[in-house]
């Protein structure tokens, strides 16, 4: 019987590391086919709230709802369901692309390993370089090899930390495309992000995070230029 | 249980696959070991003859700190890619990771020691070749109760500030046991007349170690990686 | 401090000033005279730090695997007091083992053990201080290995012939040595109690601030 989900919802989430509060009683909801971002500046609290989505960060109080179970409900089967797209990229430098997936997939346990690896290096326009070791590779193929294998079981819920930094252009745009045609496969997809321009371009709604705390949600519509400055930029 | 041990299968393995492109580690570990030898016998041997049941203690030691290092080098690379959390959010059970890593170290530590046991016949005289079999299955139920706190501990420490330092400090006292049982039960046999009786003692105390140790930390393992 | 601290405080205190006068009256033993009554308060202290170690190892397995932030307050606070008074038995120890056996130390199995387990409830506090973040668990994790490993380090040491009295001296104790003798261990006791008490008091008074801290950063 496999675990799934339509709807993530936090609900009063807080963390705290002794003294210093993390994240303070932040509530927002995500639905299949939609991207939220999670925006703020450095200490927000973003990466915080996507560990505790992934499951890696037990929450000080509060819970996250995954469909209408929580992360200890779910059990071990709920993170069949997630993907996380981390900065470090969780890839072994010392194996080759295709090693890294293999290794993933089986993990995973995931059928047909052998046609899908194949497929995602297909996808990450890797396929030529399936046999070299992932060290020799620069920050966008590694990127892309990364995302692949984040997706190889098919997960309902994508976590990515920050995965438009260090990226030019071109590998931007493929990235977001990427990500378009993953919500049109009704997947919930959770980015934190700097970058205001994609932004604008990917998000369906928006989190403004800022000392641990939500300061704005809501639909993005083109108005996250203005959350952004009303609670990010404001002097401090 | 089936998909417990393909999952500790698939993580020794990929372990291997890793150590094998680059031998970083099994080349260190071992020269380290042998310089280990090297520095005690130095310290040890006196006018040209090694003191009683130095060959012994110095073996034991010198797996003991190259264990160490080696733990630590191990778990250090983990930490680097952040890979460790990558196997903590996959759908499989905890333990189970603990033990593939387990294997592995087991593993490097049996080849370091393939190198290090003639190296201290050689240097000590120390009849290897009395009980083979015997020093086989002291060496291997020694070496799998130390690296199974160690890789437990390691991995635990993997997020915790003065790592480095942390783990000879909370491994060698729980250790002991396994250092005693070692040195003694190697002594045993190297005797000039092996005495056999004690050396299973020694082995049976190994193997009872190994199997507490080995199953505090699969219940402990879980509970102490998650944050 | 409230009321029933201060009864338990007046008790140790009046324990501990009788104690002496008692030990003073008690008769002399054969072979080692004045110093043998050390053992008044070297073995109670042993007494009591295997009590601490022993809460502290419950306490942290409760924490482990049932995470109550109150257990660890107690594991902590038993991990010093096995230490400070292991720091007793391990000094009174080799002061009477000088006297009565010529030596300093010996590597018997009880005294090994002794210091073994000592070491690593030291090695429980520099974790816990030095560790980081998140460093409760690991010492926790630390008191439960120590505690498992103790038997093993007794059966591995215990080999060898020990020369340490064994524990069967206690029921031959002379009628005058008796009674001053379980007067120390109830000294010793009440005073471990005491505090134990206060000093997971201490911990919990630490927790309320780092949580009031939290509520005023939210306001």
């Amino acid at each position: 019987m496999t675990f799934d989900f339509t709807e993530v919802a936090v609900r009063d989430v807080s963390r705290h590391y002794g003294r210093r509060r993390a994240l303070a009683r932040v509530s927002l909801a995500c639905r299949s086919g939609e991207v939220l971002g999670l925006l703020g500046p450095n200490g927000a609290g973003k990466s915080t709230l996507l560990s505790i989505l992934a499951t890696t960060l037990v929450p000080s109080s509060g819970d996250v709802l995954y469909g209408s179970k929580t992360a200890r409900e779910a059990g071990p089967s709920l993170r069949a369901r997630l993907g996380f797209l981390s900065h470090d990229l969780h890839l072994y430098p010392e194996l080759t692309a295709r090693e890294n997936l293999q290794f993933f997939a089986k993990l995973y346990g995931v059928a047909g390993v052998g046609d899908r690896v194949a497929a995602a290096l297909e996808r990450a326009g890797l396929a030529a370089r399936s046999d070299d070791v992932v060290s020799g590779f620069s920050r966008g193929m590694r990127q892309r090899l990364a995302l692949e294998r984040a997706l190889l079981h098919a997960p309902r819920l994508l976590l990515l930390d920050e995965p438009f930094t260090g990226l030019d252009d071109a590998s931007v745009a493929a990235l977001v495309s990427r990500l378009r045609e993953l919500r049109a496969a009704d997947r919930i997809l959770v980015v934190v992000t700097h970058d205001l321009d994609v932004a604008e371009r990917l998000l369906d709604k928006v989190a403004v995070l800022k000392d641990g705390r939500l300061v704005a949600f809501d639909d993005a519509h083109g108005r996250i230029r203005e959350h952004y400055r009303a609670h990010v930029t404001e002097a401090t | 249980m089936p998909m417990f041990l393909k999952v500790a299968w698939l993580v020794m393995r990929k372990d291997l696959t890793v150590e094998v492109r680059s031998r970083e580690i099994l080349y260190t570990t071992v020269f380290f070991a042998v310089a280990c030898v090297l520095v005690f016998a130095f310290a040890l041997v006196k006018e040209g003859r090694p003191m009683d049941d130095a060959a012994a203690g110095i073996m034991w030691i010198s797996v003991a700190f190259a264990g160490t290092l080696a733990l630590g080098r191990t778990f250090e690379r983990e930490r680097h890619s952040e890979t460790l959390r990558a196997l903590m959010l996959a759908p499989v059970s905890r333990p189970a990771i603990y033990v593939g890593k387990l294997l592995g170290i087991v593993l490097l530590l049996l080849i370091v020691e393939t190198v290090l046991v003639p190296l201290v016949g050689l240097l000590f005289h120390a009849p290897i070749g009395n009980r083979p079999l015997m020093l086989i299955a002291l060496l291997v139920s020694g070496t799998i109760g130390f690296s199974a706190v160690g890789t437990l501990f390691a991995a635990m420490l993997v997020r915790a500030r003065s790592r480095d330092v942390m783990l000879p400090i909370l491994l060698y006292p729980i250790t002991i046991p396994v250092i005693i049982a070692g040195v003694r039960g190697t002594a045993a046999l190297f005797e000039a007349v092996p005495a056999d009786e004690l050396a299973q003692m020694w082995i049976a105390l190994l193997l009872f170690f190994d199997i507490v140790f080995v199953t505090l930390s699969l219940w402990t393992f879980e509970p102490l990686m998650t944050e | 401090m409230n009321k029933g601290y201060s009864l338990f405080v007046l008790l140790a205190v009046v324990l501990f000033a009788f104690a002496p006068v008692l030990v003073a009256e008690t008769p002399n033993e054969a072979t080692m005279g004045l110093v043998q009554k050390i053992f008044y308060y070297h073995v109670p202290s042993a007494m009591v730090m295997f009590m601490a170690a022993l809460i502290c190892g419950l306490a942290s397995a409760a924490y482990l695997f049932r995470t109550r932030p109150g257990a660890d307050r107690i594991a902590a606070a038993a991990a010093e007091l096995t230490v400070v008074f292991g720091l007793i038995v391990l000094v009174t120890g080799p002061l009477w083992a000088r006297k009565a056996w010529g030596v300093w130390w010996q590597w018997d199995a009880r005294l090994t053990s002794t210091l073994l387990m000592w070491m690593i409830f030291v090695a429980y506090l520099l974790v816990r201080r030095f560790g980081g973040p998140g460093a409760e668990k690991l010492s926790a994790a630390m008191a439960v290995f120590g505690m498992a490993n103790v038997p093993f380090v007794y059966i591995s040491v215990n080999i060898w012939r020990t020369v340490h009295p064994t524990t069967a001296v206690i029921p031959k104790l002379p009628g005058g040595m008796r009674g001053p003798f379980w007067f120390c261990v109830l000294s010793f006791t009440v005073l471990f109690g005491l505090l134990l008490a206060l000093r997971t008091r201490l911990e919990q008074r630490r927790a309320d601030l780092e949580h009031l801290y939290l509520l005023a950063d939210e306001e």
